[in-house]
C-alpha cells in the first residue's frame, strides 16, 4: 500500500500573526510549523505503515525552506520526500497550489493521498478536494477515523451535529482534521537520518500534464484585497442593573435594537 | 571555532523541549508532592528512544552522539529534576559501562533492551561507608562454582527499586598495588529479581523526590559466573570511567535547572508589580538576572564541551574527557544552586511556596553539587591534572 501525504510549512499563529507593511504575512518573523492538521494525516498515514506496512511519501510545494517541515515528518517515520519548489511556482493561490501538487502526484504511485483539512495561515480548505478533482479520484473531507479494509477506506466524517460513516474504494484523497489524532514525536535517532536523508525537488519542468497558465501568481484567480489579524473586541459596556428584572429588560431591549429579536 | 548548533541538534533540542513541556512539566509539581516514580513518563520515554540515545542503532539505541543526549537531559530538567536523573542515572550509569565493557553477549543480552527502554537500569557503588573514598567498599563476591556469591549493601542507588539491570561494585579479593594491599574491585551485572537480591530503606529525599532512591541489600545473591562486567579487578577503573561519563549527565541537569529557574524568574518579574511597577523594572533585578544568565552561558559552554569531548573518546579511546566532565560538573552544579536561590529570592514570599517551581527547582539543585562526585571531588579531579 502507497501513501502519499501532503504537508505545509506554516507560520506559527500561536503567538500572534506579524505582516508586512503591503499586508502580506512577514513569514520570518513567525516560527515556521508544520500545518496541524497535515501532522494528523501523516500520523494517519504512519499508523497505516505500523499496521500495513505501507510506504509513507510525504509531498510539499514551497521555498526550499520547506524542506525542514519534509525532514520533520522523515524523523516522525516516512519513508520518501519531495520538494516542489521554483520561482515561477510562488504567489500561487489554492488553484495554482492544487495543480502543482497533481502535476508532481501524477509522478507517484498511490493508493491513497492524505492532505489536511485545512492550512492555518489560510484557512480555505480548497487545496486536498481540489487536488482529487484534477486527478479524478474520490474525495473524502474531514476525516475524523480512518479504517482500512482490503482496497477500501471506510471514513468517519465529522459534520457540525453528526458524522457519516463513507466507504470508498481506492485510489482516493481523505483530508484530516486536526481531531483525528495525537501525532507522535520525532525520535533522536531519526531526526539524525532525516538529516542526512536524499530530498527529492522537483521544478515546474517535473510537473506532469499542467499548463503554465494555471500555476504561480499569474496562474491565481484570487486577488487578496486586504488581509488582517483577528480584529480584538473592545472592552465592551459594563451595566450592574438592580433586579434580575432590569437585566432582562436590557438585554431584550438591546436585542431588539440591534434587530436580533 | 564554531559555537553554533548544528541542524540536527536544533531539531532535536526543539523535540525534547515539546516532549518536556508536554508531557514531563505537567506532573513535575505533583511526583514531587507525593513523592511518586513517574513510571507513566518513562514509558513515553522509552517509545521515543530517550532511554538510548547515545546507543549505537545495532544495539537498539537511536545512533546519537553524546551532546543530543546531554541536551535531552538539560530540556527535560528544566521543567523536572527528577525525570532528568532517570534518564542520566539509566543512560551514564548503566548502559554506557555494559556498553564500553560488556562482552558481546552481554551486550546483546542487556544492552539492547535497556537502549529500547523495555528495561531500566541503575548502577550501585555507594555504601555506607563508601562514598568518595570507593575503596571503603564492604560488599564481597566470592566465586563458587559457576557463580558469584554477593553479599552486602549499597545505598542512596538512583531508579533503586525501579530498575531492572544493575551495575553492581564488589570486593573479590586483595591485591598489591605499590607495596600496600588493596581491596581488589570487580563490577558485576546483578538482575531484578535474583534470589537473595532485595530492597531496604527509601530514602526521604530532600529534592528529587520523584526519583526512586533505594537501599539495594545482597544476601547470598547468587548470579552466573559471565555476568562479571569487564576483567576480574577492574572494577575501580570501571567505576572511575563510569563516573566521568555520569558527570556530563548530571552537569546536563543542573544546567536545566539553572535555565528553567531562570526563564520562570524572567516571566514572574515582568508580571509581578511593586510601587507601581513590574520588578523587572528595577535596575537590583535586572543586574541580578545579567549575572545569572552569564553564568548559566558558562555552564552551558562546559557542559556542551565536555560532551563533545566525550563524543571524540568515541571515535578515539586515548582521549581523556575526565578533566571536562569534572569542570562541567562543578560550575553546572554550582551555577545550579546559585542560580535557583537567586531566583527563590526574586520570587519574595513566594518562592518559598510549593505551587511555584522555583522552590522545587532549589530543592532539586542541591544535589548536583552531591552525587557522582561532590564539587571537592571534582576540583581534586581538576587539580590532580594541573599538578601532575
Amino acid at each position: 500500500m502507497k501513501v502519499v501525504v501532503c504537508i505545509k510549512q506554516v507560520p506559527d499563529t500561536k503567538g500572534g500573526v506579524k505582516f508586512n507593511p503591503d499586508g502580506t504575512l512577514d513569514r520570518g518573523a513567525m516560527l515556521a510549523i508544520m500545518n496541524p492538521d497535515d501532522k494528523a494525516g501523516l500520523e494517519a498515514a504512519l499508523r497505516l505503515k505500523d499496521e500495513y506496512g505501507a510506504e509513507v511519501t510525504v509531498i510539499t510545494m514551497g521555498l526550499p525552506k520547506a524542506a525542514d517541515v519534509l525532514r520533520e515528518a522523515l524523523a516522525m517515520g516516512a519513508d520518501k520526500a519531495v520538494l516542489v519548489t521554483d520561482r515561477v511556482l510562488g504567489g500561487a493561490d489554492t488553484w495554482a497550489t492544487s495543480t502543482t501538487l497533481a502535476g508532481a502526484l501524477r509522478n507517484l504511485d498511490y493508493d491513497l493521498i492524505i492532505t489536511g483539512r485545512q492550512a492555518i495561515d489560510g484557512d480555505t480548505a480548497q487545496v486536498g478536494p481540489q487536488i482529487a478533482e484534477h486527478l479524478g479520484i474520490p474525495v473524502i473531507s474531514y476525516a475524523q477515523e480512518i479504517k482500512v479494509n482490503g482496497d477500501k477506506v471506510t471514513v468517519k466524517r465529522q459534520y457540525d451535529d453528526r458524522y457519516h460513516m463513507v466507504e470508498v474504494k481506492m485510489p482516493c484523497l481523505i483530508t484530516a482534521l486536526s481531531e483525528l489524532n495525537d501525532p507522535r514525536y520525532m525520535t533522536p535517532g531519526g531526526i539524525f537520518d532525516a538529516c542526512k536523508a536524499d530530498i527529492t525537488t522537483w521544478g515546474r519542468a517535473d510537473l506532469k500534464d499542467v499548463e503554465d497558465g494555471n500555476l504561480g501568481l499569474n496562474g491565481s484567480p484570487t486577488k487578496i484585497a486586504k488581509a488582517s489579524d483577528k480584529v480584538r473586541k473592545g472592552a465592551g459596556e459594563k451595566v450592574v442593573p438592580d433586579s434580575p428584572e432590569d437585566a432582562v429588560n436590557y438585554i431584550v431591549g438591546k436585542l431588539k435594537e440591534k434587530h436580533v429579536i | 571555532m564554531d559555537f553554533s548548533l548544528s541542524k540536527e541538534h536544533e531539531m532535536a533540542r526543539q523535540l525534547f523541549k515539546d516532549f518536556a513541556e508536554t508531557e514531563v512539566k505537567p506532573l513535575a509539581q505533583e511526583i514531587d508532592q507525593e513523592h511518586r516514580f513517574p513510571r507513566e513518563t518513562v514509558e513515553k520515554l522509552a517509545k521515543y528512544g530517550f532511554l538510548g540515545i547515545p546507543v549505537p542503532k545495532e544495539l537498539g539505541g537511536q545512533g546519537c552522539d553524546v551532546l543530543t543526549y546531554a541536551m535531552c537531559v538539560e530540556e527535560l530538567s528544566k521543567v523536572c529534576g527528577t525525570t532528568g536523573v532517570i534518564v542520566s542515572a539509566h543512560t551514564s550509569l548503566c548502559v554506557d559501562p555494559i556498553m564500553t565493557f560488556g562482552t558481546d553477549e552481554q551486550k546483546q543480552k542487556y544492552v539492547v533492551p535497556l537502549a529500547k527502554g523495555e528495561k531500566l537500569g541503575a548502577f550501585g557503588l555507594t555504601e555506607p561507608g563508601a562514598g568518595t573514598d570507593a575503596q571503603g567498599q564492604q560488599t564481597k563476591a566470592v566465586l563458587d562454582g559457576d557463580e558469584w556469591v554477593l553479599n552486602g549493601s549499597k545505598c542512596f542507588i538512583t531508579n533503586g527499586k525501579e530498575a531492572d539491570v544493575y551495575v553492581i561494585f564488589a570486593v573479590t579479593g586483595k591485591v598489591e598495588k605499590r607495596g600496600k594491599m588493596m581491596k581488589e574491585i570487580s563490577a558485576f551485572i546483578v538482575e531484578k529479581g535474583t534470589p537473595g537480591f532485595t530492597f531496604g530503606t527509601k530514602e526521604n529525599k530532600m529534592g528529587i523526590c520523584g526519583s526512586s532512591t533505594y537501599e539495594l541489600i545482597f544476601t547470598d545473591c547468587r548470579i552466573p559466573k559471565d555476568n562479571l562486567l569487564g576483567a576480574r579487578g577492574k572494577g575501580f577503573n570501571i567505576a572511575m570511567h563510569t563516573l566521568d561519563g555520569g558527570r556530563i549527565g548530571i552537569a546536563a541537569q543542573a544546567l536545566g535547572l539553572a535555565e528553567g529557574a531562570l526563564e520562570t524568574t524572567i516571566q514572574y518579574v515582568k508580571e509581578r508589580k511593586q510601587f507601581g511597577r513590574s520588578i523587572g523594572q528595577f535596575q537590583n533585578t535586572q543586574f541580578q538576572l545579567a549575572d545569572l544568565a552569564t553564568k548559566v552561558e558558562c555552564a552551558k559552554l562546559l557542559v556542551y564541551k565536555a560532551a563533545c569531548k566525550k563524543d571524540e573518546y568515541t571515535k578515539n579511546p586515548k582521549i581523556s574527557y575526565s578533566v571536562e566532565a569534572a569542570q562541567a560538573k562543578l560550575c553546572a552544579a554550582e551555577v545550579a544552586m546559585e542560580v535557583t536561590t537567586k531566583c527563590v529570592q526574586l520570587h519574595g514570599g513566594y518562592g518559598y511556596i510549593k505551587e511555584y517551581d522555583v522552590e522545587r527547582m532549589m530543592r532539586d539543585a542541591k544535589i548536583t553539587e552531591i552525587y557522582e562526585g561532590t564539587s571537592e571531588v571534582q576540583r581534586m579531579v581538576i587539580s590532580a591534572n594541573l599538578l601532575k
